[in-house]
C-alpha cells in the first residue's frame, strides 16, 4: 500500500487545483460586494434560469439514463444481432460535439428549437456517459448473481431489476451525475437551440455590457446548484455497496435470447445511432456540397489537428497525473477526507468554460505569469475542467482490483514505491486509460476556455470551427468538424473496448 | 482494453509527442501583440500584408470581441497585448472606461470624422456597418419595404420579422434608439414589436440563413452579412433570396456603427500606431470595402457593389461615443421580455 500522507499531499495538491476557479470567483465575489451579489442573485430570473437548468438536466438525465441503460443491457446480456458494432457505435457520440450535433438539427429541421429540442439533441451527446461505465459493469460483473437468481426461477425482467439493475447502479449514478453536470455547463447546443439556461445567460452577461461581474456572480449560483447535486447523487449511494470483480470469475455472460423482441431491439438500436450520428454526418455532408468557401490548405488543416491533438494530450495527462492520488486514495482510504476530497473535484464541472478559462487568465497574470498563453495553461484549465471524469475511472479500476495484493507485495518486504510502481499502477491501468481517453475527447471537444488561453497564434480544429463558422463559411468549416469527429472517434473507440462489449463470448 | 501494457505506451508516446509539440510553440518576442475580436477570415490578409509592407510583425489572437474585452480587463496592466481591434464601439468603449488605453495623435485621428472616433482620443473608428432589414421577397411584403423601423410594429409584419436581441449590434441599435427618441418610445417600441410575433435569434447569421431559407420572412441586421451570404451561396447579393433594405436616410434604423481600433498602454514603441495609421490608409481601407464590404472609414474610397455612400444613408442623429453604455438598455430589453 501506499504511503497515506504522500497520497493525502498529493491528493489535495490535485484538488486545490480543481478549486481555482471557486477561488477565483470568490475574490471576484467579494470585489462586488454584498449589495451587488444581492442584486444579480435575488430576482425572479435567477429563480426561473436555475429551475430552466435544473429541468433540462433532469430531463436529459434520465433520458440518458433510459437510453444509455438500454444500450448496455443489450449489448452485454442479450442476442442482440451486431451487438459487438452497437457496443461502438453507442459510445461514439461522445466525439460529436454539441455545438455540431445541434447546428446539423436547425439546419436540417425547420424551426427546431427550445426546451425540448436541446433535451433530445443533449441526450444524444450525453448518453455515452451513462452507456460506457453501465456496459463495462455488466460485462465485468461475475454471471454467478443473475445465474443464481434464474435458477431459482426468476423471469428475465426479475433478474433484471432485481439483480442486474443493482450490479449496474454505481456506474449508472456515477454516469448520470456527469450528464447532469454537463447539461449545467453546456452552452453550445442551448446557444443554438435558444433555451434560456443558466450557462447561457452567464455568457450573455459578458457580451451585455461587457459586465463580467454580474456574469461572475450568476456562476457562483451554478456552483451551489451543482454542490446540492453531488451531494444528492452521494446520499443516494447504498452503504458500502462496492462489486469486486474477481481474479478467475471473469466467465462469459449468459445471454438472454430475445426471440421476437429481436428485432424490434435492433431497430431500436439502429434508430439511436441513426439520430445520435447519421444526423450530423448527413448534415456535414450537406454543408460540404452546398457552399463555395473552401477550408484552408491540407497544412493549415494538419497543424490544427496537430495542435488539437497536443492540447490534448498534455491535459489528458496532466489531469490523469493529478487524478490518480485522488483515485487511488478514494479506492484505498474510503472515509470522509476521501470522499470530501473526491466531491470537491466536482464542483467546478459544471462551471462554463468560459469562466473557468478566466479564472486561469487570472491565475496565470497574478500567480503563474510564465505559463500564460503557453500550452500548460491551458493543460491546467482542461485538468479543472475534466478532473471528475479522470478521478471516477481510477476510483473503480483501483476498486476492483483487490487490496490483498498491495498488502501481500508489502509484507514481502517491498517499499511503498514499489508497491505502487509494480502493483497498484498495473492493476489500475485500466481506469488510467479510460481517464485518459474520456479526457482526451473532452479537450478535443472544448471550446471557450481554448480560445481565451490558447497560445497566440496557435489554432485548434475546434477553434478553427469556430472561426469559420463565425463568418457563415460553413463548407470551410465542414473538413474541421469532420476531422474532430473523426480523431475523436479514436479514444471512443478504446472506452468502448475497454467496456469489454467486444469480447467474443457463449451466446 | 485486452493490453494495458500497449495502451499504457500509447499513452506515453501520446504525452512525448505533445511534450516535444508544446516546446516548439510561442511567439515572436519582438513581435506586435494583437487581440483581434474580428475573425481572422476578415482581417488575417490585410494584417499580413502590413507585415509584407512595413516588415513589423505581428502575433495575433483571434476570439469573440466580448470575451476578449473581458480578459483584457482581467489581464490589465500585464496584458501582452498592444493593439485591440474590436467588432464594436462598445468593447472599445468598456476597455478604454478601465483606462487601459493610450491616447492616438491627432494625425492617426483626424482621417476619421469626428462622429466615428473616441472623444478621448482612445480608440478610433476602422470600418462602418450599416443596420439593415433583410427579407425574402417570396414571403415579406416586397412592395411596401419600411421607410422607418418604426413601421416593423405593424399588422403587415405581424410575425414576420426576426431580430437577435442578446447580440451587440442589436443594442447598439436599441441604445441609439433611446439617444434619439427617448426610453419611453423605445420600451413602446420594443413591447409592440414582441407583441407583433417578432421572432428571436442568437445572431445575425442565424437571421441571414433563415431568411434565405424561407423560415422567416425579414430581420434586422448588419449590412455585411447579406454579403457574406451572397459569397457563401455563389449568388449576387441583389439576386439572392434573402435581399438587403435600407430604412430612410437619419431613420434610427439605419444606425451606422464602428468596428475599431485602440492601442493598450501596454504597449511600447511606435509599432502599435503604425499598424492603426496602416489600417486608415488607402490600401487597408479599400481592402476592407472589397473584403468585408463594410463602409470604408478613410474619405474618397470607392464602395462594394450596391451599397448606397455613407453619406446619403445618414444615420440618426447621435453620438457613437455614448453607446458603450448598454445598461440601461440591457435593463431594458430584460424588462420587456427580449433577453
Amino acid at each position: 500500500m501506499a504511503p497515506r500522507p504522500a497520497l493525502l499531499l498529493a491528493s489535495t495538491a490535485a484538488v486545490a487545483v480543481g478549486v481555482l476557479p471557486l477561488l477565483y470567483l470568490a475574490v471576484r465575489a467579494h470585489d462586488a460586494g454584498w449589495e451587488r451579489i444581492l442584486d444579480e442573485i435575488a430576482t425572479a430570473r435567477t429563480l426561473t434560469l436555475s429551475l430552466r437548468s435544473v429541468a433540462l438536466a433532469g430531463v436529459v438525465t434520465a433520458a440518458s439514463v433510459v437510453a444509455g441503460l438500454t444500450a448496455a443491457y443489450l449489448v452485454t446480456r442479450t442476442d442482440l444481432p451486431g451487438r459487438r458494432a452497437f457496443g461502438v457505435l453507442a459510445a461514439l457520440p461522445l466525439a460529436v460535439p454539441t455545438y455540431v450535433a445541434a447546428f446539423a438539427w436547425t439546419s436540417t429541421i425547420d424551426g427546431f428549437a427550445g426546451f425540448w429540442a436541446a433535451a433530445l439533441v443533449l441526450t444524444l451527446a450525453c448518453y455515452p456517459y451513462v452507456y460506457l461505465p453501465v456496459a463495462a459493469a455488466l460485462a465485468g460483473a461475475d454471471p454467478a448473481a443473475e445465474e443464481v437468481a434464474r435458477s431459482l426461477g426468476r423471469g428475465p425482467w426479475q433478474v433484471f431489476v432485481g439483480v442486474t439493475l443493482r450490479l449496474a447502479r454505481p456506474a449508472l449514478a456515477a454516469g448520470a451525475l456527469l450528464v447532469a453536470l454537463y447539461v449545467f455547463s453546456d452552452f453550445g447546443a442551448v446557444s443554438l437551440l435558444r433555451v434560456d439556461t443558466f450557462t447561457r445567460a452567464i455568457f450573455t452577461a459578458f457580451s451585455l455590457g461587457f459586465d463580467s461581474t454580474g456574469a461572475l456572480v450568476l456562476s457562483t449560483v451554478l456552483v451551489a446548484l451543482t454542490a446540492l447535486l453531488v451531494g444528492g447523487e452521494l446520499a443516494t449511494r447504498a452503504r458500502g455497496a462496492r462489486y469486486a470483480r474477481l481474479a478467475g470469475s471473469a466467465r462469459p455472460q449468459t445471454r438472454i435470447r430475445l426471440g421476437r423482441w429481436r428485432w424490434s431491439a435492433l431497430a431500436a438500436s439502429a434508430a439511436l445511432a441513426a439520430l445520435a450520428l447519421g444526423v450530423p454526418a448527413f448534415s456535414l455532408l450537406r454543408w460540404s456540397v452546398a457552399g463555395v468557401s473552401r477550408p484552408g490548405t491540407i497544412a493549415e488543416i494538419g497543424q490544427a489537428a496537430g495542435a488539437s491533438l497536443a492540447v490534448a494530450a498534455a491535459g489528458a495527462g496532466l489531469t490523469v497525473l493529478l487524478a490518480l492520488p485522488v483515485g487511488l486514495l478514494s479506492a484505498r482510504a474510503p472515509g470522509v477526507v476521501a470522499t470530501v476530497l473526491d466531491r470537491i473535484t466536482y464542483l467546478a464541472h459544471a462551471l462554463p468554460g468560459l469562466v473557468i478559462g478566466l479564472s486561469l487568465v487570472y491565475f496565470g497574470i497574478n500567480v503563474a505569469y510564465p505559463l500564460y498563453q503557453t500550452v500548460w495553461l491551458l493543460a491546467l484549465a482542461y485538468a479543472t475542467l475534466f478532473l471528475p471524469l479522470a478521478v471516477g475511472s481510477i476510483a473503480s479500476a483501483a476498486g476492483q482490483s483487490p487490496p490483498r495484493l498491495e498488502e501481500v507485495a508489502r509484507s514481502l518486504g517491498r517499499g511503498p514505491w514499489a508497491v505502487l510502481r509494480t502493483v497498484t499502477l498495473p492493476l489500475t491501468l485500466p481506469g488510467v486509460g479510460a481517464a485518459a481517453a474520456l479526457v482526451f475527447l473532452a479537450g478535443m471537444k472544448e471550446l471557450p476556455a481554448t480560445l481565451l488561453l490558447r497560445p497566440t497564434g496557435m489554432d485548434t480544429l475546434a477553434t478553427q470551427l469556430w472561426t469559420q463558422t463565425a463568418v457563415s463559411a460553413y463548407a470551410a468549416a465542414a473538413p474541421y468538424a469532420a476531422l474532430l469527429v473523426a480523431l475523436s472517434a479514436i479514444p471512443t473507440w478504446v472506452l468502448a473496448a475497454r467496456t469489454g462489449v467486444l469480447e467474443r463470448g457463449a451466446a | 482494453m485486452r493490453n494495458p501494457r500497449a495502451l499504457a505506451l500509447a499513452v506515453a508516446g501520446a504525452l512525448v509527442l505533445s511534450l516535444a509539440t508544446a516546446c516548439t510553440d510561442g511567439g515572436d518576442d519582438k513581435a506586435l501583440t494583437v487581440y483581434s475580436g474580428r475573425s481572422e477570415k476578415l482581417v488575417k490578409p490585410i494584417l499580413e500584408q502590413f507585415t509584407k509592407s512595413t516588415g513589423i510583425k505581428l502575433n495575433v489572437r483571434y476570439g469573440d470581441t466580448a470575451q476578449m474585452a473581458a480578459q483584457l480587463l482581467e489581464e490589465g496592466d500585464k496584458s501582452p497585448a498592444s493593439v485591440f481591434l474590436a467588432q464594436d464601439a462598445g468593447a472599445l468603449g468598456a476597455v478604454s472606461k478601465k483606462g487601459l488605453f493610450t491616447e492616438l495623435p491627432d494625425t492617426v485621428l483626424n482621417k476619421v470624422s469626428a462622429q466615428y472616433r473616441a472623444n478621448n482620443k482612445q480608440w478610433v473608428g476602422l470600418t462602418g456597418r450599416a443596420r439593415v432589414l433583410t427579407f425574402n421577397p417570396t414571403r415579406a411584403p416586397y412592395q411596401k419595404l419600411p421607410k422607418s423601423v418604426f413601421e416593423l410594429t405593424g399588422p403587415l409584419w405581424k410575425n414576420k420579422v426576426a431580430i437577435a436581441p442578446t447580440n451587440a449590434s442589436f443594442q447598439s441599435f436599441v441604445t441609439a434608439m433611446r439617444l434619439q427618441h427617448g426610453d419611453d418610445r423605445t420600451r413602446k417600441f420594443l413591447t409592440d414589436l414582441k407583441a407583433n410575433g417578432v421572432q428571436i435569434r442568437p445572431n445575425n447569421d442565424a437571421i441571414v440563413n433563415d431568411v434565405h431559407d424561407q423560415k422567416v420572412a425579414a430581420g434586422l441586421v448588419n449590412h455585411y452579412y447579406l454579403f457574406e451570404k451572397s459569397k457563401e451561396v455563389g449568388v449576387a447579393v441583389h439576386l439572392q433570396p434573402a435581399r438587403m433594405h435600407f430604412f430612410a436616410p437619419g431613420d434610427v434604423g439605419s444606425l451606422v456603427n464602428v468596428s475599431g481600433i485602440g492601442v493598450l498602454k501596454t504597449s511600447t514603441g511606435e509599432d502599435a500606431v503604425k499598424l492603426v495609421d496602416y489600417l486608415l490608409g488607402a490600401d487597408a481601407q479599400t481592402y476592407f470595402a472589397n473584403n468585408t464590404y463594410e463602409y470604408p472609414m478613410a474619405p474618397g474610397i470607392p464602395l462594394a457593389e450596391g451599397m448606397p455612400a455613407l453619406d446619403t444613408l445618414k444615420g440618426p442623429a447621435i453620438d457613437l461615443n455614448n453607446l458603450d453604455d448598454l445598461a440601461g438598455t440591457v435593463a431594458m430589453l430584460k424588462e420587456v421580455g427580449l433577453a
